[in-house]
């Protein structure tokens, strides 16, 4: 368990070194501090000496070092549009993205796993030919457009939920604020999260169901049939046990998706969340922001990730945590 | 009184564009305590037979007609609630691979306690008594211990002596094993067969023992039924069988026992294949293979008559039989 | 469980596979309508130039004054704007035919691109196999841990900050296409690989090593045509999904200019008027969209059935 452990945490660490040269060479390439500093109108001379005073004339290594040093610090330098440091804009917009997140993973949990099993168990019935009909057109819907269609029908048209921003948010613990307090903030997320979970529920369903499909087809289902026990404790004990393990691993890649597809989701509902505000520093060339949401979303995969791994080694029996990961 | 009767059963296939029958009118009887084995290639119906017995055949298989008497009951049309009530607990199976029946999440005591808690009302703690001594009765070490381990921490021959406690949980009348032992080692296959053969002797356990092997049939089994194509094509006793067969296909099956055959002396195979299921011939389904074909053979399928102490479906029986009296008496 | 079936020579099971997909298909009314409507879209944006009643690349074609006119069978459309105008005065008819076209290029290339780095990779590391395999399918792992959409979106949006929107929007395509394309090799490598690794049991490749053909020779003439069936089931589904990913992109401003639209582009611009009443630019070009990607998606659940390849899990 200690030596898996180790071992994890040198994968994250490798990981977040690549992802810091890269954030690292990007603000290295991007825009011109020095025009931010001090703007166009300085002569050649005082923008040599000002680089040099600033280290820009140093090595890159130099130069690498001294920005992990910093970044270790959580300092990731000031955002040229807030003026203020690039971390902690982002912080404040982490829990928007995160609620975001929750909301459409509990309704990809709660609905996927109880349909995912009913069309792998009556899989001629026509109510799970309707789910599967779904489902296939839920993967053929972009979620953008799944997002503009239910502002259309519920914003627009039927005028019953609000079609953008956050709405009342409560603060907790300090700094996180959070929607789901308040009636109105349950209100504004639930589009949002609907939207964000409308493209992964039918890639759940579908999942689910075909690994379950498999299982039941194995020996020891058709064991656990001789034995004589009851068709729930076969499905939801035996079969249901043994689906989730892959559901695990993929959904842990799926989580990564996720937050790719909160930019697209915050955009059309203006979700002040980081994505949102990540496509903004993009416009505003706006370096060391778009660093600080590399390096944020960058922790946020490797961590989910080692959690996942964690979560299957404790679920799987077969998985010895010390022999993981290799 | 007999404890099942088989009678008629026919089970088919529901494929892409055809329907096949895998099991093609069955019938046989089995007594209190009785052993049988169930004799023949791969293919030739005979796990279809068992999980036929329990009603586990699963889609797209289906039992077409045909009855699985077993205690006043027909285990062919009965609801699952009254299946549930047999399987496990009067009609215990044994697979064929120890090493994918257990669920590989659950620990044995786990797949213990469910199964005697499906049909006893029983705590968990007495249950886990009964699992220990049904582990202890299988020669297990450490039976406490290994309640708590998973499947995958046991070797092949330790996870089927499992698996036949677990049969033996709630004492049943009837265990049916499908090739119990064709999945493991060599040197392990025996100790298996003995603590099977043990096992049903002293608690008078009736067996119905599915394997491809003529010679553990002898060892285990008071009667032998032959199959071939879906069809049983012979039946009697082991000994009568194996000392006299009558069926060209029993005949051929004996031959090619390496016993048989002389050091050095190649072994004698029986020419050809049997034939896929959606392929038989028309007339006795052995007939491509069968030296003694003649004309009939090719249009009629012959019915199982008595011949002497056993039953055969051959119509060229008395006819070979006369042939090799002649020869003999020739010799 | 017994075997229902035995194994017949090689050349009777091709025959058989081909009357099965045939069977299958005149069997299958999904199929039919999914293959046709597919035909019917591809066939049209092939022909695009001759069906469009205006060139949407043609900025002086456009007048402001025809701008937000509804369809035709609304009040107020116009009969020569079919499917209306958008914003700037275009005819949303011929705009969705090129964008279409547009989309459609970038799925089956980007596709293209996929499927050939991912089986030089897959049969590299299936058929050399050792250290260059446990590294290149470590290498698959980390790619699939990241998600596509991210990492293009990161890519795309950097790239377009380096370089300025206009370099950019010139070469938008030919990005999108590598983007997208380099993002998802692993899928294919690992079936690939999966594929080579069961092949080479088998005799037949044993006999050709001995009758000394070189790997190359091998891998092209026995294992690629073994592995067929997968990558087909893979590329079906993994157009949709690049057309889907090339829109998304399209719709954060990453993808295609509204100069050259493609339909994620289309459905971009008309958002920002979807308030004001004006919905059919942004609902007829996402219709056409989810059209297109469920008669893929349908070919593709139904060419799944049918051959029923055995497709890497993970």
């Amino acid at each position: 368990m200690f030596a898996y452990l180790v071992k994890r945490v040198f994968q994250a660490a490798v990981v977040m070194f690549v992802i810091s040269l890269i954030s690292f060479s990007i603000q290295d390439n991007l825009g011109d501090p020095l025009r931010e500093l001090v703007g166009q109108s300085v002569s050649e001379e005082v923008r040599e000496q000002l680089r040099d005073e600033l280290g820009l004339n140093d090595s890159f290594l130099v130069q690498y070092g001294r920005f992990a040093k910093k970044a270790m610090r959580g300092d990731l330098g000031t955002s040229y549009f807030f003026k203020e440091p690039a971390l902690e804009v982002i912080l404040k917009k982490l829990p928007a993205t995160l609620e975001l997140v929750l909301g459409a993973t509990f309704i990809i949990i709660g609905l996927s796993v109880p349909l995912g099993v009913f069309t792998a168990i009556r899989p001629h019935s026509i109510f799970s030919r309707v789910i599967m009909g779904f489902s296939i057109i839920g993967i053929s819907v972009p979620v953008f457009l799944t997002a503009i269609l239910m502002i259309f029908v519920f914003s627009v048209e039927m005028r019953i939920l609000p079609s953008y921003g956050r709405g009342d948010v409560v603060h907790v613990f300090g700094y996180w604020s959070t929607n789901f307090l308040t009636w109105d903030g349950w209100k504004h997320i639930l589009l949002p999260s609907a939207a964000l979970a409308s493209i992964m529920l039918p890639l759940f369903i579908r999942l689910i169901r075909s690994e379950m499909m498999e299982t039941l087809q194995s020996e020891y289902v058709r064991f656990a049939w001789a034995k004589g026990l009851r068709p729930r404790r076969i499905w939801f004990v035996h079969a249901l046990k043994n689906t989730l393990l892959p559901v695990i691993t993929v959904g842990g890649v799926q989580i990564g998706t996720m937050v790719a597809y909160t930019i697209l989701t915050e955009t059309v509902f203006q979700w002040p969340g980081m994505g949102f505000m990540f496509l903004e520093a993009v416009n505003r060339v706006d370096t060391p922001l778009i660093v600080a949401y590399l390096i944020v979303v960058g922790f946020i995969f490797v961590v989910t990730n080692t959690i996942v791994d964690l979560i299957y080694g404790l679920v799987n029996p077969t998985v010895k945590l010390a022999r993981m990961g290799a | 009184m007999s404890l099942l009767s088989v009678r008629d059963l026919v089970v088919k296939f529901a494929m892409r564009d055809q329907t096949v029958t895998a099991l093609n009118g069955i019938s046989f009887d089995l007594n209190r305590g009785e052993r049988m084995g169930i004799v023949g290639e791969s293919g030739a119906g005979k796990s279809i037979t068992g999980f036929a017995i329990l009603n586990l055949i699963s889609r797209p298989g289906f039992i077409d007609s045909g009855h699985v008497m077993f205690d006043g009951m027909d285990l062919a049309h009965t609801s699952d609630k009254a299946l549930r009530t047999i399987r496990g607990n009067r009609i215990a199976m044994i697979f064929q691979d120890p090493m994918v029946t257990l669920n590989p999440v659950l620990t044995i005591g786990q797949q213990m306690v469910e199964t005697l808690q499906a049909h006893r009302s029983l705590t968990r703690r007495d249950a886990e008594k009964i699992a220990v001594a049904k582990l202890r009765e299988v020669y297990i070490p450490a039976p406490e211990e290994r309640l708590q381990q998973y499947p995958h921490e046991l070797s092949g021959g330790m996870r089927q002596r499992i698996i036949i406690a677990i049969a033996l949980l709630l004492d049943p009348q009837l265990i049916i094993a499908d090739e119990p032992t064709t999945a493991l080692d060599v040197t392990i296959q025996a100790d298996i067969m003995e603590l099977l053969l043990e096992l049903c002797q002293s608690n008078n356990v009736s067996l119905i023992l599915i394997t491809h092997d003529l010679g553990v049939v002898s060892q285990m089994t008071e009667r032998t039924l032959v199959m071939y194509a879906g069809r049983i094509i012979e039946s009697g006793r082991t000994r009568a069988i194996i000392n006299d067969p009558q069926h060209p296909y029993t005949q051929g099956l004996i031959k090619a026992l390496p016993q048989q055959t002389l050091p050095g002396e190649r072994l004698k195979q029986i020419p050809g294949n049997m034939p896929a299921l959606s392929a038989i011939p028309p007339g006795c389904p052995f007939n491509p293979r069968c030296e003694y074909t003649v004309d009939r053979c090719r249009t009629t399928i012959p019915e199982l008559v008595r011949v002497g102490p056993v039953e055969v479906a051959c119509h060229e029986v008395q006819r070979m039989n006369r042939d090799t009296e002649t020869e003999e008496q020739t010799a | 469980m017994s075997n229902l079936s035995t194994n017949p020579e090689k050349t009777r099971m091709q025959k058989m596979w081909h009357s099965n997909i045939a069977y299958s298909f005149r069997r299958n009314p999904v199929a039919i309508v999914s293959l046709a409507v597919f035909l019917l879209i591809a066939l049209s944006t092939l022909f695009a130039p001759l069906l469009a009643p205006f060139d949407p690349y043609d900025m002086t074609q456009f007048n402001i004054l025809d701008s937000e006119l509804p369809p035709a069978w609304e009040q107020g459309g116009e009969a020569r704007f079919v499917f209306g105008t958008d914003a700037q005065g275009r005819d949303l008819w011929s705009a969705i035919l090129y964008g279409t076209r547009v989309s459609l290029i970038i799925g089956i290339c980007a596709v293209a691109v996929q499927a050939l780095l991912g089986i030089t990779i897959g049969l590299v590391a299936g058929y050399v196999g050792g250290r260059v395999d446990s590294l290149l399918m470590r290498l698959a792992d980390v790619q699939l841990s990241f998600s596509t959409l991210m990492v293009a979106i990161i890519f795309l949006a950097i790239s377009q900050a380096l370089f300025g929107s206009e370099t950019f929007n010139e070469y938008a395509l030919f990005i999108l296409v590598i983007v997208i394309g380099v993002a998802e090799w692993p899928q294919y490598a690992r079936t690939v690989r999966a594929t080579v690794l069961a092949e080479k049991r088998k005799e037949y490749v044993d006999a050709a090593r001995v009758l000394a053909f070189g790997p190359l020779r091998i891998m092209i003439k026995h294992i690629l045509p073994n592995s067929i069936s997968p990558i087909f089931v893979i590329s079906t589904v993994q157009v949709a999904n690049a057309i889907i990913s090339e829109a998304s992109l399209s719709f954060l401003g990453l993808g295609m200019p509204v100069s050259q639209p493609s339909l994620g582009s289309l459905i971009s611009s008309g958002f920002d008027y979807i308030f004001s009443g004006s919905w059919w630019i942004t609902t007829i070009p996402g219709i056409v969209l989810v059209v297109l990607v469920l008669v893929i998606n349908l070919l593709g659940d139904w060419l799944r059935d049918v051959l029923n390849p055995k497709l890497y899990k993970g």
